[in-house]
């Protein structure tokens, strides 16, 4: 029975150890942001925050992030109150599905946490695992270079 | 954007409005379905408006200050529904934020059939374009009378209606009355001086809820009572379950249910992952029978070739002038098959209610269709079964959502009273969507002393590019496997104006003679089906590629060799701006560099598109570095300039994903491309900078932009990389190894 502290809340939550946090925060929680899009740790669509770290939730159980801060899209902004790099995809309609937005968005948190302006090399590069298929990936350098512009 | 998830609405709930203020622009369906025999035929109406002819099928004003607009075409994240509001909002005359849209509901919308073939722009957006407008005059004409105020003196703003110092809102005017009215397309559009709404940059209204995550996709649903389904998927094409022992598997922690029927295998749990475990265990322990003798990645150019072809001419011009041949050149060309590849895997819910009814959430480009199909597979009326599109992960053509739509309503059959999701693996998705079929491509070209074409004789080789549901259970992968099989539809292949196969084959050069043969087979090498421009990725690639090799070797500069063949004006534009944007009059080659340009009208109709690209290769390594595309674009009168630069921009990163890195590799084995260390795709660090222009055309048709990309950057891609290295290579895609292979040869 792991108790999660996600977005900054403690859940004690019914679910097995051993259950993929993807899931539990999808199915259990009702937060839509981490996305399913391998379960193999290779696209990058379910990326949470643990302690600041990017880490892919569909190959970390629940049991094993106890403890530990978990941050996902929904604990950066709202719609009404966006985060400046949710604000900075909006402004630069940088998407066209969306779906791969959170893995962008959290995998730029993490960066900008560490370094807060970035060249447009270290953007591409720290964002080289998570895969985009509509082929937005111009918009979203151009996204997360404004939000470490905005800062 | 479709309204929150409410699964039982009503189309008379939703059409009522919740009161009294909802304008029903309705017509007695006796007026339609009986017109006395030798009435005159209806006019032809621009648009859908042609096959839903009712303004009541389209627009509601309603209360609180609201207009509803209903489509049938569906966002697929490519802007379309902000593109219509945009459209609604100008022709109507009411703020951009008032409209409400339902879309993809089969109980509610009017049927526009596929969203698809870059035609919600010419179909949907022109009708509803036609239909705000002709709502607007109708509402002008009622305030004219209500106010005494001549209807040309009366001007609108925001759904109010003023003039001589009196007004009135369309909310007050339609108070309590019902209109029978049919669109007319005859109403004025609005003044281009006096919009605000179309040709602007309106922000797109789905993605702040995607940024946030807010629920939006298809994904996001979690009714109350909602259990979770996995399929055990056939190991390779045309298997057959022998066998399985089910009863270990039942008593899994959180199981309810395996469904067995025929070939067709899926599981039943509370818990999303108690049906991954029991599914897993499930695929373990079943047995299967297995073809042995099948064509596979490697061997199917040849097995094409074998296959029982129907050979249709489409395009026969023999040359009139007597200029001797100076010289014949052929040549072939190959893609292999690729994936739609979309991140997210396809996911449906179906519930089946205590009276009979299905109701599936799906992310179908083809509502209609695919409802058709899943009835017609459960036995049961099509009134019985309603499809409601949700948004899913990006989409390129027909993937595994509506597979996955009747594998939910099947399990969902097996529980009635519960919502059952059904998500698809990575591992199916990858192995079970239907790929862009593989072709071979053959030109010979007969030419004079100045390398100049006289005679052009292309032969196409093709499976079917289209296997959509089409209303029929034999298209659905559970159809095709249960204990009463239906059987797969022989494919056609489509036929001009869109063509499918044969997409773009006919090419758009001023040639003095042309012959143009589609080779098509009705049989599979793997299951294939529409994927983003059909034919006429290969089509482009080859005969643009061949182009340039003609322009090569006549030495003559490959952007003047087009230009003196083709007449068609705005074509000519296009291939220029993208040429002087690129810089090419001025461009200097480097070592390792190189430049190509290629051009195409899409599907020989619709979007013109030129894209001139710079590479540098490794020489060492057979790396190719794409470091620019420049394109330039003309898709006819422009509504939304970003939503079409988005369309351009993708479309390029993903042709160029595909010419570099994608073939689907499978054999007896099955399908060997499962995930995507084994079927990788363009990353962050091999995206190019790409630089659009676009040319607008006021007062001319929308042509659809979404897949004008896909073949002209494939060819502007090997031909650049022809000049940089000096190598010809004519099979997709330009792999490390197969460059460096050539160029050690």
């Amino acid at each position: 029975m792991p108790v999660l502290k996600v977005n900054g809340q403690s859940h004690n939550l019914a679910v097995p150890d051993d259950a993929p946090l993807l899931y539990v925060l999808r199915n259990d929680l009702k937060l839509n942001g981490p996305k399913f899009g391998c379960g193999l740790s290779q696209c990058g669509a379910c990326t949470v925050l643990i302690d600041g770290q990017p880490v892919r939730s569909c190959v970390t159980s629940a049991g094993a992030v106890v403890g530990q801060d978990i941050v996902t899209l929904e604990g950066l902004g709202t719609p009404e109150k966006p985060h400046r790099l949710q604000r900075a995809f909006i402004d630069e309609q940088a998407a066209q599905c969306g779906y791969c937005a959170n893995g962008m968005i959290m995998r730029a948190k993490a960066l900008l946490d560490t370094v807060p302006k970035p060249s447009e090399g270290e953007v591409r590069l720290a964002l080289d695992g998570n895969l985009c298929r509509c082929g937005v990936h111009q918009r979203i350098i151009s996204a997360v270079m404004r939000a470490s512009r905005e800062a | 954007m479709n309204a929150p998830f409410k699964p039982r609405f009503s189309r008379r709930e939703v059409l009522a409005g919740g009161g009294a203020l909802a304008l029903a622009f309705s017509v007695p369906v006796s007026a339609i379905a009986q017109a006395p025999a030798g009435a005159p035929a209806a006019p032809r109406l621009p648009g859908d408006l042609q096959t839903n002819r009712k303004l009541s099928m389209w627009l509601r004003i309603e209360e609180g200050g609201k207009v509803r607009l209903l489509v049938g075409k569906v966002e697929l994240g490519q802007g379309i529904l902000t593109a219509v509001q945009q459209l609604c909002a100008e022709e109507l005359g009411v703020d951009f934020n008032r409209i409400v849209i339902t879309s993809g509901d089969t109980s509610l919308v009017p049927n526009e059939g596929v969203t698809a073939g870059s035609l919600s722009m010419p179909g949907c957006g022109t009708a509803v374009r036609h239909a705000s407008a002709d709502a607007r005059g109708i509402l002008v004409d009622l305030a004219a009378q209500r106010l005494g105020v001549d209807a040309g003196k009366l001007d609108v703003a925001d759904g109010t209606i003023s003039g001589e110092g009196k007004q009135i809102t369309y909310w007050e005017l339609v108070s309590g009355q019902e209109l029978e009215v049919e669109a007319t397309a005859k109403t004025p559009l609005r003044a281009r001086d006096k919009r605000r709404y179309i040709g602007k940059n309106i922000p797109r209204i789905d993605i702040p809820a995607k940024m946030t995550g807010q629920p939006i996709y298809v994904q996001d649903l979690r009714p109350d009572g909602m259990v979770h389904g996995r399929i055990v998927r056939l190991p390779v094409y045309d298997a057959k379950l022998v066998s399985v022992d089910t009863s270990g598997v039942e008593k899994m922690p959180g199981v309810l249910k395996v469904v067995r029927d025929g070939s067709f295998l899926g599981v039943i749990a509370e818990r999303e992952e108690q049906a991954i475990r029991a599914a897993d265990t499930l695929r373990r322990i079943a047995q299967w029978d297995v073809p042995k003798d099948v064509p596979t990645s490697e061997t199917v150019y040849d097995w094409m070739q074998k296959q029982k072809l129907q050979d249709i001419v489409i395009k026969n011009d023999s040359r009139s002038n007597s200029t001797a041949v100076a010289a014949t050149i052929a040549v072939e060309y190959r893609r292999p098959f690729h994936m739609h590849a979309s991140i997210g895997p396809s996911c449906a819910l179906a519930t089946l209610d205590a009276d009979g009814m299905m109701t599936i959430q799906t992310h179908s480009q083809s509502v209609f269709e695919t409802r058709n199909a899943i009835a017609m597979m459960l036995g049961v009326d099509r009134t019985k079964v309603r499809c409601q599109h949700v948004q899913g992960s990006g989409c390129y053509g027909h993937n595994g959502a509506d597979d996955v739509a009747a594998d939910a309503a099947l399990l969902a059959r097996a529980m009635p009273g519960r919502p059952v999701r059904v998500q698809w693996t990575r591992n199916d998705e990858h192995k079970w969507e239907p790929y862009g079929a593989a072709m071979l491509t053959r030109i010979k070209a007969g030419v004079d002393g100045n390398g100049n074409v006289l005679d052009w004789d292309y032969q196409l080789w093709s499976t079917s590019h289209g296997t959509r549901p089409s209303s029929n259970a034999g298209n659905l992968l559970a159809g095709q496997v249960l204990e009463k099989p239906f059987p797969l539809p022989v494919p056609v292949n489509g036929g001009p104006p869109n063509y499918a196969a044969d997409r773009n084959a006919i090419a758009m050069y001023e040639f003095p003679g042309q012959v143009v043969t589609t080779h098509f087979i009705t049989t599979f090498a793997a299951r294939a089906s529409s994927t983003r421009g059909l034919g006429a990725y290969a089509n482009v690639f080859s005969i643009e590629s061949f182009m340039d090799e003609l322009a090569h070797r006549a030495q003559v500069d490959p952007l003047e060799y087009r230009l003196r063949v083709l007449k068609n004006e705005r074509g000519r534009a296009v291939l220029q701006k993208a040429a002087d944007n690129f810089g090419w009059a001025n461009w200097r080659k480097a070592p390792g560099r190189g430049r190509g340009i290629a051009y195409a009208q899409y599907k020989n109709l619709a979007t013109y598109c030129a894209i001139a690209i710079e590479v540098e290769v490794e020489r060492n390594t057979g790396k190719i570095r794409v470091l620019r595309a420049v394109a330039a674009t003309d898709s006819g009168e422009i509504v939304s300039p970003d939503g079409i630069r988005n369309q351009i921009e993708g479309g390029i990163v993903q042709s160029l994903s595909w010419s570099l890195k994608e073939a689907v590799r499978f054999d007896a084995g099955g399908v060997h491309s499962d995930d995507w260390i084994s079927y990788p795709i363009l990353t962050f660090s091999e995206v190019p900078k790409i630089e659009i222009e676009l040319i607008d055309r006021p007062g001319q048709p929308f042509l659809g932009a979404g897949e004008a990309a896909q073949g002209p950057t494939g060819a502007a891609l090997a031909n650049a990389v022809f000049d940089a290295v000096g190598v010809r290579y004519r099979e997709l895609p330009l792999t490390p190894s197969k460059v460096k292979m050539a160029l050690q040869s």
